[in-house]
């Protein structure tokens, strides 16, 4: 039977701290982004105006259809590119967590673009069209009418969104990006104690998420009416 | 920029000389086709009997389904992955354990990716499962019962041919995300379609043709589910119902 050795974690916790103040820094870039730029997707895709619908519609398919892994390493080999070419940043900086920041960004983008069009379409027609015919011009209607109360319907699943995003974070992996998940593997690995690093990982993602699926739930019966 | 194009390089062979990249490819679409296929039947399998475990009335069965949802769902598949890999082979009695890494790395990684992949995502199918089977008419179980059948005999014949059909929309993106979900297998070395493209980067440095083949493999792939979905929803929609005939 397997012989466990736990001790290494402790020395470890400084190295793991950090890769968690990565997996965070990554996630709520791309929370805010997301949402921010998801807002505008979705905006677009139910725009009237075609051809904006149809270049969003094409921008969340895309990103639908693909792989995350995909996804993080067509930034890795885009970003540098972009940065020395267009901004003239010299190579050899670390690109990694830039990467990882833009690719998340808008892969994110276009879940949420999905969940926010979703919620803007649960919106009664009658509040659009009292806002009209107060004279309110489109964007005033959709700042203070349409997703106020959109948010409010969507708030639950937003939320569950960054919890799926959260944990999604650990395949930064792919481009050796030490996050919670990536210092934890090193240090297992540097230690041959990769079987005790592992499923500490997996239990302190399992607490922290489903804890916060369990204040989702609170929230979603509060709003609940 | 000054990268070269070279649209080529497909055709052209690998070191070993026995086939192209694009036989490379080819054959990583096979293993992203073969691992995300299997686990899906293991998700459909599984998922659909912890669904049904959540509805009966058994509380202790329908708090072992709910606790296997939260174990698998609030876990990075990753992580899970490198539990499958790694983990699992450790903690078995040592005989097991040695046999397994004797096998070909291959099979090791398949075997892995395989379970891991089924055993997520049934944790997803579950909770259609049973949203499906609680969005049904609370009569029909009690019609089932009434007329004589067994509590496995109405979830058999009554209640799961409905829900089932009822949740097919939600189980299609669910079958789109095991072929999505695969490409995690790259990580443990799994020679799947997206580490394929990093091999041909390796090889050849025509990164951006690699992964755009392998884009649209993956967009190819999306495409052909959901037309056959499409097909599949129509052929089993339910008579009298809005959607129906």
């Amino acid at each position: 039977m397997y012989e466990f050795d736990w001790s290494s974690i402790l020395g470890a916790l400084p190295i793991l701290g950090h890769g968690m103040l990565v997996t965070l820094e990554i996630t709520l870039t791309a929370i805010v982004v997301g949402i921010v730029w998801g807002t505008l997707l979705a905006l677009a895709r139910l725009s009237a105006i075609r051809p904006l619908a149809w270049l969003a519609a094409g921008y969340v398919n895309l990103f639908r259809a693909v792989p995350l892994v995909m996804v993080i390493l067509w930034f890795y080999l885009i970003v540098p590119a972009l940065l020395s070419d267009v901004l003239g940043v010299a190579q050899g900086s670390d690109i990694r967590m830039v990467s990882a920041l833009v690719a998340f960004a808008l892969f994110e983008s276009a879940y949420y673009a999905e969940i926010i069009r979703a919620g803007v379409q649960s919106v009664p027609k009658g509040q659009v069209n009292a806002a009209y015919a107060l004279g309110m011009p489109y964007s005033l209607t959709m700042r203070l009418v349409v997703l106020p109360q959109a948010f409010r319907n969507m708030l639950p699943l937003l939320l569950t969104q960054a919890i799926i995003l959260f944990q999604d974070t650990s395949l930064v992996y792919v481009i050796g990006l030490a996050d919670f998940f990536g210092a934890a593997y090193k240090v297992g690995d540097r230690d041959g104690r990769l079987v005790e690093l592992v499923l500490f990982a997996g239990a302190v993602y399992f607490v922290l998420c489903f804890g916060a699926s369990l204040l989702v739930r609170q929230l979603q019966k509060r709003f609940a009416t | 920029m000054s990268y070269s194009w070279n649209w080529a390089v497909f055709l052209s062979p690998t070191p070993s000389g026995d086939a192209t990249y694009l036989g490379w490819l080819l054959q990583g679409l096979q293993w992203t086709l073969m691992l995300s296929l299997g686990a899906w039947v293991i998700a459909f399998l599984l998922g659909t009997l912890l669904g049904v475990l959540r509805t009966v009335p058994n509380r202790w069965l329908s708090r072992l389904a709910a606790a296997y949802v939260e174990a698998f769902r609030n876990v990075p598949l990753l992580v899970q992955l490198f539990t499958w890999y790694f983990v699992i082979p450790e903690l078995l009695p040592r005989p097991w354990g040695d046999a397994i890494k004797q096998t070909d790395p291959l099979t090791q990684q398949f075997f892995a990716a395989l379970l891991c992949l089924g055993c997520f995502t049934a944790a997803r199918v579950c909770e259609q499962v049973r949203a499906g089977l609680g969005s049904l008419p609370r009569g029909q179980r009690a019609a089932g019962l009434a007329l004589g059948l067994t509590l496995p005999q109405t979830y058999r014949y009554v209640l799961l041919p409905g829900a089932l059909r009822l949740i097919l929309p939600p189980l299609t993106s669910e079958f789109l995300n095991i072929f999505k979900n695969s490409a995690v297998a790259s990580t443990i070395g799994l020679i799947e379609l997206s580490r394929q493209s990093q091999q041909l980067v390796d090889y050849t440095a025509q990164a951006y043709e690699a992964f755009i083949a392998v884009t649209l493999m993956y967009v190819l792939i999306n495409v052909a589910v959901m037309f056959g979905m499409r097909w599949l929803e129509h052929r089993t929609r339910i008579p009298g119902t809005i959607g129906g005939k």
